[in-house]
């Protein structure tokens, strides 16, 4: 009986095509396809403006549809949907700052980047830093040293 | 802000054609990622795309291979293989080449390698043991990227045994001058704790450091920790109560950096985690709930702000206040805020607040009063969820007077919902209130009837095994009256003849199987009935092409408990005929019984008496009533059993024939023969004591579905209403607000009058009222209060577990294999390259390796190897046998030793055994024993002056699952090295001895590849590991076994002890555990892996000890007891 805040995280557009997966708990790969599949099936066909929440089996799935995208978590019975929905907005404001204006074609062709931002925010399923601007300060210095 | 961004998302469908837009050219479109997913983009077929991947693929894989690929080159490879993992391609070669870009990368490429190992990699996947070194040393680098780096991924996956190498390195981290490292460093620690508690918990001390941190967010991160622990023993930290309450005073009062702020709420993460915290230690505790009152009304009144996160605040705030200790104006002050939210038009916050509502009226069922019409209005909310969420609180609130009504809307939400999981949770909800109400108020045997026929018809084959269970239960216990009984049964009866009458071809496997029993228990209570009527409705179901066999089981037991005459007789004797050859035995065997019994009306009356259903079996599952049989039997001459353990010996002694595939033998198992007597299968009574001589074979087994042990009556005669025991205890609380309700009751069931929601229409509105006043009806009766964190009987049955949904879990790990049509592509390109510096063969087979260990006098005596031209002789290959306990200094080859892994050499190993030497190539094996695994270590030595190529080792085994940990390294091995391979090896099926064969090819400087097959052999007690239990915990899961064996084994008799000195080298030999020893008795316990445990009951008896194996396992007990037997005799 683990207070563990998420799952999994998904994102993926409109047409279905999987752009970001983050597993918080250890999921095999065949589970894996299985929960891409299904929460494509469900969440693609609900209508504008109705619950952002569902059940899955027995867990919780929060999603919110940004332009193209949905991003997508699961998390666990009882912990509260609301918050959830936040940190995915969180996480695309992270995305938004560090992009600036960010569209779906940045997390396709640096997708890589949309990990390192989500593990400044988020470990192991927890909230690690909620700060806009830290994440970016980190995201920062990682990136100067690239150069 | 959300806005901004939904503005310049909108703008992408014109970006995504992907045409020569500017607005593309940002976006690296001329790097190689960019030209992969343009290619996939212009592809209009799944086909097309499948094939550009694999040929993508084919690429990646020969440039991560080649040895000149750089870095830089690795880390772009890398990106297009996750890139092609995500669209759902397996990239498994690469998952070596991540770690190896994790290791040696500089920082960037390092990143991306940890994210590409953290992608691909699980949990649980062996290699990530090559992972630990890096992570060791990033730990220990001097840049902070690096050392967050390593936490990240520590965090996010760590191979368990392994956190010992790290933790001190961790620890240390907790008193870095960065903040952003220590923060990290206490998430590392958490997610430890998580999943191996006991390795951190010396550590508690430096929690409490991290909690009083000056950095807020380290203090945030180790919340984390105090959450997990609080919630396993709020006890231990009361103390810190205040220390909570006044953090979350100073967030509240916004006394932390801006930078924490969320749309200006400080730290709503934060705070979340402390309402959660207080509510646990608050939890039943009164002067602990006295020092939070404050700060959470404060709370309350500073979350006015209309923005998502002060809902899920004032969400968790709501559930803390009605969890702690209750303090009236603070209750009265939540549901106000609760009704808020209900009222809320955003659809997120009903949700929630319908959450909140299912949650408080536990406490408080009254409060479902003041939203009823909300409620009902969520009831036909077009969206499933809405109304899923309000099933769940009208659950809570059902009573005798509004269960009808409850019931039936579930079973309408039924009749729609299309998700499995779904289905399976509310059917049990509602055969739990059919249940609980019919045995609690006046019995309705229509209702009660028809609502269980719904939820076996619409939960089908889904359904919890215990509900037909405690249905049939239900029927055949009955109530005090005889009469009313009669009248249940009989309805039940008539209910089902007129349902096998229509179509019952739609019905699902589990109801008839309901019905069959039934009509086979009760049919006789209808006397206008005949016997024949009922076995022709049943034959039919006979020939149902959707009958299963189980279910025709259950048909053919009613017909036997039918017993009728006339026609139906020859009816009968068809079936059974028909069935008696059938290939299902427990078919075979119904027949057989219906056969014998149809034939002999008083043998079925005896067998099957009419009026004892009510008496307990007594199962004697010694088979005592056997014992004559046996001695005539032995008189007779005829030879006297013998364990299948040593019937196999035996047969390999003699070695006439070799059997083995056929020699072990399943132990009997009384599982498959249960009675077919006139009973309630639920009153079978399985006597057991854990010391008594009789065997106990519990039915666990038996093919009957309906699996009867374990059902609880969850409901007592007072039922979910226990409460009202409680009404005279606390109604001085609220006493106001019962009041206002009771008049809204009032206002109610004058259904005309006025309510305060605004409803569409006067006609709908007055549907609606109705509704309300059957649905809420008896709510403000009941004018109680649930004491606080009185654990109500019912939150527990909510949660029912579900079987369907762990299924999908049980995948292996997939192993790593790196060979398949590319790998010829290589083969010849890498001849190609090597054909200059390689040394002809001559040369070759000339020189001596200086070990002399490919001399052939020093392979084992028995050895012979074969080439894979001739046909491979099972009896004559290579075999080594080597014993567990061999100490690691005798080995034969200590330089070999040496290059044991590192995570393994401070293991214990085998004896390193030279397998085969050959062509200047020396083979070579031992196994490490791990804590809770086994590892084979296979040397491969050139002993030559050139290269060896293509070097491939395959090994395998029936018995074992053998995934590999690291295969050979190199494809070339240089002159005079050695090349390591591990392999995990896991039991899939017991025996006494494991046999490993394995394959190694190789290709010499010229001539031919070679092939030679050798094979190793580990005895059982390799895999056998000490089980820590307590006497308790054995007793639990001695009772749950069902394969055992019995035998007396020799004591030993020295010493003053024979008991204590047998167990002793039983325990020194085999690792086995002694739980308790108890006079001439002793309890034992081990396991092969975690789950494939075995326990074993020893008793001194005559100068020998009587042992008694049991396991979940098949054979496992028959060759555990064969490796006491070996332990003993070799003394």
């Amino acid at each position: 009986n683990r207070w563990r805040k998420l799952r999994f995280l998904l994102l993926f557009n409109r047409q279905g095509k999987l752009r970001l997966q983050k597993w918080f708990v250890p999921t095999s790969d065949r589970e894996r396809k299985k929960v891409i599949r299904d929460m494509i099936m469900l969440v693609l066909p609900r209508q504008p403006r109705t619950c952002n929440f569902l059940r899955w089996k027995d867990l919780k799935i929060v999603y919110k549809r940004y332009a193209s995208l949905y991003f997508c978590a699961g998390l666990e019975e009882q912990d509260n949907e609301l918050l959830a929905l936040e940190v995915l907005h969180r996480y695309v404001e992270l995305l938004d700052k560090y992009f600036g204006n960010v569209c779906e074609l940045d997390i396709i062709f640096n997708f890589e980047k949309a990990y390192f931002i989500l593990d400044e925010f988020l470990m192991g399923g927890e909230v690690l830093e909620t700060s806009k601007f830290a994440v970016n300060v980190s995201m920062e210095q990682a990136d100067t040293l690239q150069e | 802000m959300s806005d901004v961004v939904e503005k310049t998302l909108t703008a992408l469908p014109s970006l995504l054609s992907l045409d020569s837009q500017p607005g593309s050219a940002k976006l690296s479109s001329n790097s190689k990622l960019g030209n992969l997913i343009r290619g996939i983009t212009e592809l209009t077929s799944k086909h097309e795309e499948e094939k550009l991947i694999q040929r993508e693929l084919l690429l990646i894989k020969e440039q991560v291979s080649s040895p000149n690929t750089t870095m830089r080159q690795m880390k772009e490879l890398m990106v297009r293989a996750i890139y092609c993992e995500m669209l759902g391609y397996g990239v498994s070669f690469s998952y070596i080449h991540a770690i190896k870009l994790a290791q040696q990368g500089n920082v960037l490429e390092k990143r991306v390698g940890y994210l590409a190992v953290s992608l691909f990699l699980n949990e649980g996947h062996e290699l990530l043991l090559l992972l630990v070194n890096t992570v060791l040393k990033d730990l220990q680098s001097t840049n902070l990227i690096e050392v967050c780096m390593a936490l990240t991924v520590v965090s996010q996956m760590f191979p368990k045994d392994m956190i010992p190498a790290i933790l001190p390195l961790v620890e240390e981290k907790l008193n870095h001058p960065k903040e952003i490292i220590r923060r990290k460093a206490v998430l590392a620690l958490y997610k430890f704790y998580l999943i191996a508690p006991n390795q951190v918990q010396h550590i508690h001390n430096k929690f409490r450091k991290a909690l009083c941190d000056k950095d807020p967010g380290v203090m945030s991160a180790s919340l984390h920790i105090y959450l997990q622990l609080i919630q396993e023993n709020p006890e231990g930290y009361k103390d810190l109560a205040p220390s909570f309450v006044t953090i979350l005073k100073q967030v509240v009062g916004g006394k932390l950096p801006m930078d924490f702020n969320y749309h200006s709420v400080p730290a709503p993460w934060l705070q979340i985690h402390l309402l959660r915290i207080l509510s646990l230690l608050g939890k039943n505790d009164q002067s602990t709930s006295e020092i939070m009152y404050e700060i959470l009304d404060e709370s309350l009144r500073r979350a006015e702000m209309n923005h998502n996160i002060t809902y899920a605040i004032l969400y968790e705030c709501v559930k803390c206040i009605y969890t702690i200790h209750p303090k009236s104006d603070l209750l009265e002050k939540a549901a106000k805020c609760m009704g808020n939210f209900v009222l809320s038009p955003k659809i997120n916050l009903k949700y929630l607040g319908l959450k909140a509502l299912t949650y408080v009226v536990q406490q408080d069922p009254k409060l479902a009063l003041q939203h009823q019409m909300t409620i009902i209005e969520c009831l036909d909310h077009p969206d499933l969820i809405i109304k899923r969420e309000t099933l769940e609180l009208l659950f809570r609130i059902t009573n005798d007077q509004n269960v009808t009504v409850i019931v039936e809307k579930m079973l309408d939400f039924l009749r729609i919902s299309e998700d499995d999981h779904t289905t399976i949770d509310l059917v049990g909800k509602v055969a739990e209130l059919a249940e609980k109400y019919f045995r609690t108020y006046a019995p309705d045997n229509e209702w009660f009837i028809d609502t269980m026929n719904t939820v076996f018809s619409l939960g089908g084959d889904l359904l919890q095994p215990d509900i037909p269970n405690s249905f049939l239960k239900l029927l055949s216990e009955g109530f005090d009256s005889v009469e009313e009984d009669k009248k249940l049964r009989l309805f039940a009866v008539n209910s089902y003849i007129s349902l096998l009458q229509g179509d019952s071809s739609k019905l699902p496997q589990r109801f008839l199987q309901v019905i069959c029993w039934v009509l086979g228990e009760y049919s006789h209570l209808r006397e206008d009935l005949e016997p024949g009527v009922v076995v022709r409705l049943l034959a039919k179901l006979l020939d149902m092409k959707s009958s299963s066999s189980e279910t025709k089981c259950w048909v053919l037991m009613a017909m036997t408990k039918l017993c009728p005459g006339g026609a139906a007789l020859a009816l009968v004797h068809d079936v059974s005929e028909t069935y008696s050859s059938s290939l299902d035995t427990m078919l075979r065997q119904r027949a057989q019984e219906l056969q014998i019994l149809s034939q002999d009306s008083e043998l079925q009356a005896k067998v099957l008496p009419r009026s004892a259903s009510m008496e307990p079996v007594e199962v004697d599952s010694s088979l005592s009533f056997l014992d004559g049989f046996v001695s005539e039997a032995l008189a007779a001459g005829a030879a006297p059993y013998k364990p299948p353990h040593q019937r196999q010996e035996e047969l390999s002694r003699s070695k006439a024939l070799n059997l083995e595939p056929y020699g072990l033998s399943l132990p009997i198992s009384i599982s498959s023969c249960s009675i077919t007597d006139r009973q309630s299968p639920t009153l079978l009574s399985i006597s057991s004591g854990l010391s008594g001589d009789s065997t106990d074979f519990s039915h666990k087994g038996s093919s009957t579905a309906l699996k009867l042990d374990g059902v609880k009556r969850l409901w007592g005669r007072d039922g979910y209403l226990a409460q009202k025991e409680q009404t005279e205890e606390a109604p001085r609380i609220e006493a106001a607000s019962a009041v206002r309700s009771a008049d809204q009751l009032g206002d109610n069931n004058a259904s005309n009058s006025q309510t305060p929601n605004p409803t569409p229409s006067p006609e709908c509105d007055q549907e609606k009222q109705q509704l309300a006043s059957s649905l809420f009806v008896g709510l403000a009766s009941q004018s109680f209060l649930h004491q606080m964190g009185k654990s109500d009987p019912t939150s527990q049955r909510f949660r029912r577990k579900t079987k369907a949904s762990g299924s999908a879990e049980q995948i292996t790990d997939p192993l790593v294999s790196p060979s398949d049509g590319s790998d010829n592509l290589l083969y010849k390109s890498l001849l190609d390259s090597l054909d200059l510096d390689v040394s002809p063969p001559e040369q070759t087979a000339g020189l001596v390796a200086p070990n002399g260990s490919c001399d052939a006098e020093e392979e084992p005596a028995d050895a012979d190897v074969k080439e894979i031209e001739t046909p491979p002789v099972r009896d004559e290959r290579v075999t080594a046998e080597a014993s567990p306990h061999d100490d690691p200094d005798g080995s034969k080859d200590p330089s070999l030793a040496s290059h044991l892994p590192a995570e393994l050499s401070a293991l214990s190993h085998s004896k390193v055994t030279l397998l085969f030497s050959k062509q200047n190539l020396d083979v070579s094996a031992c196994h490490v024993q791990k804590e809770d695994s086994v590892v084979l270590v296979v040397f491969i030595s050139n002993c030559s002056d050139s290269f060896l190529q293509q070097i491939r080792l395959q090994v395998d085994s029936e018995e074992l699952e053998v995934s590999c940990v690291s295969d050979c390294p190199s494809e070339e091995l240089k002159s005079h090295s050695v090349a390591v391979c591990q392999y995990f090896l896991t039991v899939k099926r017991p025996s006494v001895h494991f046999d490993l064969s394995a394959t190694v090819s190789w290709q010499p400087p010229a001539g031919l590849p070679l092939t030679t097959q050798f094979s190793y052999r580990l005895p059982l007690a390799t895999f056998v590991r000490a089980l820590k239990l307590s006497t308790e915990e054995y007793g639990a899961m001695w009772l749950a076994f069902s394969h055992d064996t019995k035998q007396n084994l020799t004591l030993i008799h020295d010493g003053w002890d024979p008991l204590a000195a047998t167990l002793d080298v039983l325990k020194r030999k085999l690792q086995l555990h002694v739980v308790e020893i108890i006079g001439v008795e002793a309890i034992v316990a081990c396991c092969l892996q975690q789950d494939q445990p075995c326990l074993m009951h020893c008793r001194m008896h005559a100068g020998m000890l009587a042992v008694w194996l049991r396991s979940p396992v098949p054979d496992l007990p028959d060759c555990l007891l064969y490796c006491c037997q070996r332990a003993l005799q070799e003394l």
